[in-house]
Parts: C-alpha cells; sequence; structure tokens
C-alpha cells in the first residue's frame, strides 16, 4: 500500500496531494496536463523532492520530510514505465530486460519466462530497441520495469505516445499485468478509456490538488466533476455480470442490478463479471415506456438529481436499486418532460462499449475529448 | 628505406602518441564527465584551466610545464624523491607535454558525446537500482563510444604533430623525445639533410592516412554499437 501526503512548489505550481493506494489493483491517477499528474509521480519514484510531507510504501518510508529522511531513486524498488519507454539503444532486448533484474532486490519473484510470455515479447529478446516498433519498445518497458521486482510499479501515460491501433494492441497487455502480478499499479492518464478499462480506483487531479478519490466507477458516474464530466465524453461505468449467452440472437445478457442489458454476444462465461461503459449522450429519456424501437435496451429508472454544464447541457443522473446511470440532455429537453428529481423514466441506450471486446471502449472514447 | 635514426623517431612518436592517450584519454573522459554533468563550484575555473592549451602558444606550455616538472620544480621534486622519476629529457615527458596541449580536444569532444545522452535513460536506470558509477559505466560511457574514438582520434594525431611544447619541455634528444616533426627539423637543420627531411615527411603522411581509415571503421562500429 502506498500513502502519500506531499507538498511542493514550482514557481507559480503548488502540488498538494494526499491520498492512498491499495496493495494491489490500478489505482489511476487522472487530471488534465498540467494538473500535477507528471510532478507527483517524479516525487513518488524519487526524481523529485517534495518541500512537505510524506511517503510511505508497504510500511516503508520512501521520504519524510520532517525526520529527512529520502531514500534515493535507486533504492526505492518502484518500476517507472515512461511514456517514451526509454529503452537502452547499445544493449539487446534481453539485456535492457535483464538491467533491473540484476540490480533488483535479488528474490525473483516476477521471472523473465513469465514476463516475456505475459508481453508476448519472447519472439524479441536478441532484438535492438530501434528494431522494434512503438508497440514493442513500450512493452520492452513495461517488461523491463517488471523485472526489477519492484513494490509498485509507475505507469506515466504508457499509451501517449502511440497510435490508436497501437494502444488497441498494448492495452490488453497491461490488463493481463494487473491479473497476473499482484503488483499495486500507479496509472497516470488523462484518457478516460484508458482510465476506464484498466483503473479498480480513481484519484482525480485539478491545478495540483485531489479533487476525487475513490472506487472508479463513483468517480466517473459524479456528475460534479468538471475533468470527467465537463467533456462530451461524460458517462458512466457500469459493474455487469454475465447472465446468459444467446448465440440465436447474436447477444449476451447481462444483468447491472435490477437492469438487464443485452450486448451482442461475446466470449465472456456465464458468471462472469465485464465492466460497460454507456456515455451520457448515447442516453435518451422518456417518460411513457417506449414500444416498438430498435433500441434493445430500456431501462427503467427514476431522476435522482440534474446538474447544468457549462457546455449547455444537462447531465440527469437517473438511478435504480442504488445503480447510477447518466443521461446527456439538453435544457430545453429537460424543461419540456418537465423533469426533477423523483420523476420516474425510462432511459434509451443507444449504445454499450463493453470492456476487453474489439476494443469499444477505445472506439467509443478515443479521440472524443 | 628508413635509416636506424629515422626508424628511432617514428618508434619515438608513436610511444609517445601512445603514452599520452592511455594516460590522458580516461583523464579527459572525467573531466568531460565532470564538465557534462557536475554542478560544483569553481566549474568555470576548471572549464578554463582545461581549456588554456589550446589558446596558449605551445612554447609557453612546454616552458610552464618545464616550471612544473623540471628538476627543480615543485611537482618535478616530488617526483624524483618519490619513484626517482625524470620527466625532462624522457620519453614520458615528451608525452606528457604532447598529452597536455591535446588534452582540451580531447575534452571537447569527450563532453559532447556525453551532453549529448538523452537525461531520460539515466533516470530509467536509477528507477532500475542503478547508482551514479553502475550507470556510468553501464550507459554513459558505451553510449558515448562514437565520441571516444573520436576523442582518440584527435588526440593521436595532436600528440604526433605536437612541436612546440615538447622541444621547450623534454628537449630534441633521439631516440627519446625526438619525435617526427622534432626530426624533421632537426633534419632541415643539418646540411643535406633534405632527403632525411622529405622521407619523415612520407612516413608523417602514411600513419596520418591509416589513423584516418582505423578512425572510419572504428566509428562506424560503435555507432552500430550504441544501437544508431
Amino acid at each position: 500500500m502506498l500513502q502519500l501526503s506531499i507538498a511542493k512548489r514550482l514557481g507559480d505550481f503548488a502540488l498538494s496531494a494526499a491520498f492512498e493506494a491499495p496493495a494491489d489493483g490500478v489505482t489511476v491517477l487522472f487530471g488534465a496536463s498540467g494538473a500535477g499528474k507528471s510532478t507527483l509521480l517524479a516525487c513518488i519514484a524519487g526524481a523529485s523532492v517534495p518541500d512537505h510531507g510524506r511517503i510511505v510504501l508497504n510500511g516503508r518510508v520512501l521520504f519524510d520530510a520532517a525526520a529527512r529522511t529520502d531514500v534515493p531513486m535507486e533504492r526505492r524498488r518502484i518500476g517507472w514505465v515512461f511514456q517514451d519507454a526509454r529503452l537502452f539503444p547499445h544493449m539487446t532486448v534481453a539485456a535492457n530486460l535483464g538491467y533491473g533484474a540484476r540490480r533488483g532486490p535479488g528474490q525473483a519473484g516476477i521471472t523473465l519466462a513469465e514476463v516475456a510470455h505475459v508481453l508476448g515479447i519472447e519472439g524479441l529478446l536478441g532484438r535492438r530497441p530501434r528494431d522494434l516498433s512503438g508497440g514493442e519498445r513500450q512493452r520492452v518497458g513495461l517488461g523491463r520495469a517488471l523485472l526489477s521486482q519492484p513494490d509498485l510499479l509507475l505507469m506515466d501515460e504508457p499509451l501517449g505516445a502511440l497510435d490508436a491501433p497501437r494502444k488497441a494492441e498494448i492495452l490488453p497487455f497491461i490488463a493481463r499485468l494487473k491479473a497476473t502480478f499482484g503488483l499495486p499499479i500507479l496509472y497516470v492518464t488523462h484518457s478516460l478509456a484508458e482510465a476506464v478499462r484498466l483503473g479498480d480506483r480513481m484519484v482525480v487531479l485539478d491545478q495540483g490538488k485531489v479533487i476525487a478519490d475513490g472506487p472508479l466507477a463513483q468517480i466517473v458516474g459524479r456528475p460534479d466533476l468538471p475533468l470527467v464530466s465537463g467533456r462530451s465524453e461524460a458517462g458512466t461505468v457500469l459493474e455487469a455480470a454475465v447472465m446468459a449467452a444467446d448465440p440465436a440472437r447474436g447477444l449476451t445478457r447481462l444483468r447491472v442490478g435490477a437492469w438487464e442489458i443485452a450486448v451482442p454476444a461475446t466470449a465472456a462465461a456465464e458468471g462472469e463479471a465485464v465492466r460497460l461503459f454507456v456515455l451520457a449522450r448515447d442516453v435518451m429519456l422518456a417518460l411513457d415506456k417506449p414500444l416498438r424501437i430498435s433500441a434493445r435496451n430500456v431501462l427503467s429508472g427514476v431522476v435522482r438529481a440534474l446538474d447544468s454544464q457549462s457546455a449547455g447541457s444537462v447531465l440527469v443522473t437517473i438511478e435504480q436499486a442504488g445503480v447510477r446511470l447518466l443521461a446527456s440532455l439538453t435544457p430545453d429537453a429537460v424543461t419540456d418532460l418537465g423533469l426533477q428529481p423523483g420523476t420516474p423514466v425510462w432511459a434509451v441506450l443507444k449504445s454499450v462499449a463493453i470492456e476487453g471486446f474489439g476494443g469499444g471502449l477505445l472506439a467509443a472514447l478515443d479521440g472524443e475529448a | 628505406m628508413l635509416t636506424p635514426d629515422e626508424l628511432a623517431a617514428v618508434r619515438t612518436s608513436l610511444s609517445v602518441a601512445a603514452l599520452a592517450l592511455a594516460v590522458g584519454l580516461p583523464l579527459a573522459a572525467a573531466a568531460a564527465w565532470m564538465l557534462a554533468r557536475g554542478r560544483f563550484f569553481g566549474k568555470s575555473v576548471v572549464d578554463a584551466l582545461v581549456h588554456l592549451p589550446l589558446v596558449l602558444p605551445p612554447v609557453v606550455v612546454g616552458y610552464l610545464l618545464l616550471l612544473a616538472f623540471g628538476v627543480q620544480g615543485p611537482a618535478g621534486r616530488v617526483l624524483n624523491d618519490l619513484f626517482g622519476a625524470r620527466l625532462v629529457f624522457s620519453t614520458a615527458g615528451a608525452a606528457l607535454a604532447a598529452g597536455v596541449m591535446a588534452f582540451p580536444l580531447m575534452v571537447r569532444t569527450l563532453r559532447l558525446a556525453f551532453e549529448a545522452m538523452d537525461p531520460g535513460l539515466d533516470v530509467a536506470a536509477r528507477s532500475l537500482g542503478a547508482g551514479p558509477w553502475d550507470r556510468f559505466f553501464s550507459l554513459s560511457l558505451p553510449l558515448a563510444t562514437p565520441g571516444l574514438v573520436a576523442a582518440a582520434i584527435i588526440g593521436f594525431a595532436a600528440c604526433l604533430g605536437e612541436f612546440g611544447a615538447v622541444i621547450t619541455f623534454a628537449a630534441n634528444v633521439p631516440g627519446q623525445t625526438q619525435t617526427l616533426p622534432l626530426a624533421i627539423y632537426a633534419a632541415l637543420q643539418s646540411p643535406g639533410g633534405d632527403a632525411t627531411a622529405m622521407k619523415l615527411a612520407g612516413v608523417s603522411f602514411a600513419i596520418a592516412l591509416v589513423a584516418l581509415v582505423a578512425s572510419e571503421a572504428l566509428t562506424r562500429r560503435a555507432y552500430r554499437m550504441t544501437g544508431r
């Protein structure tokens, strides 16, 4: 577990952040560029010295301004995956992977064979970095960090320098990583798609301050957070369970709370948990149950909140059995329907993106920001 | 072909240059590293000191060396007392004079090579657990190999050609300090030495040519090795 509470001033910019990241799972550090994500990461890694505060990893004090403790970066045992991979150009892929392993704490918890397999880089070991594609470089960089047997993995916009197809190529590897190695990951991004795809918890940073911190589905669904909702990609993350496959009709039925949602047939097995993302602008609301309609998912709910957005739209939160869903409406539609907290409505989902299959999330979200 | 005296001049030239490089190149690498990466008090003074031989007349450098390393000089006396070593009139002395003159050229070349390295790689190595010395030998030095090769060639050429500092500090002793330029100079001073001077000039030309070709091949290999 990572516990931190630090403050640092850089000219006019002041970073002041406190949060905890659990001992496993992915904590997404989310924020626009200039929000202080990189500075925060540099402080955790030891590349930058905070003015005040404490950083503790698994009970080991890495930094404590009051006690004048500042463990040097090379002894923090924190793996760092960079946006630009930073492979050593004069070494082969195998030597790059071994660099951290040879200097690590010794006990080999994560083996080369395992890493090479999970990241699909077995065939690259003899090559030089200049002969690798951007996506391959990023995978090798990831493997190199893992093999140094870190206590925490920092990923600094690892997909930032890649185009959309390369992103779709890498994402499954990072998702597998999370499932294979019980390692806490701090994932920095300003892409909601990546956050939704990989994150368990989310820490939202704005102008150097933590403005939200909690389970990802809760944070993403909060209409009051300008970073998440002030864009066309506002939406809801839904944790669903597979109920049944319906191959005859080409559908898979999922359950989310009291709702039943049908998505195009997927490979997920019955009972398996999947994550859905529904863009607020893909949700229509109706006062009467729409009949004879092409949309497959029509859900009943009650309006809980209405939040006017700067962009001239209104985010309507509807709820059923404790599960919330956001819909983006024009102010005119809200007035016309007379929507108020407590109004029962029907939500029509125009499309649902499902994690892990066909890059639906990326396709739905990428390039929309 | 070459008389024993002429051969001795070739041998002296090569051993002076080799000795100057063997001692000078590591020192130049250390100085270049300090100037490229170090942040310390008096850095500009060190920088100026390193460059002094480049701006001073070589004869002045030879004279300053004589003041410091001569038999009566402070450094010379220490060397004499401790090791019974005399630099004046010796091959080592000629190498010292040639090496001092070549030093700034090697430092400049190496400094550029160190500064060209992406500092992000250094951060990556740190995060993987490499300490400062480890990073120097596993990263900075190998990545600077093309610069190291270039510095060696430039230093070698400068040592072969050095005249003023060598003749002032180490004098013109055949077989000891008489390098090719000194031998050519001596030949031109003696009646009927024209043929010798011409032959030695030809030898100088041949050595320079070999060094250039070797440097081309080495540089290409070094670039391949550093992955560029």
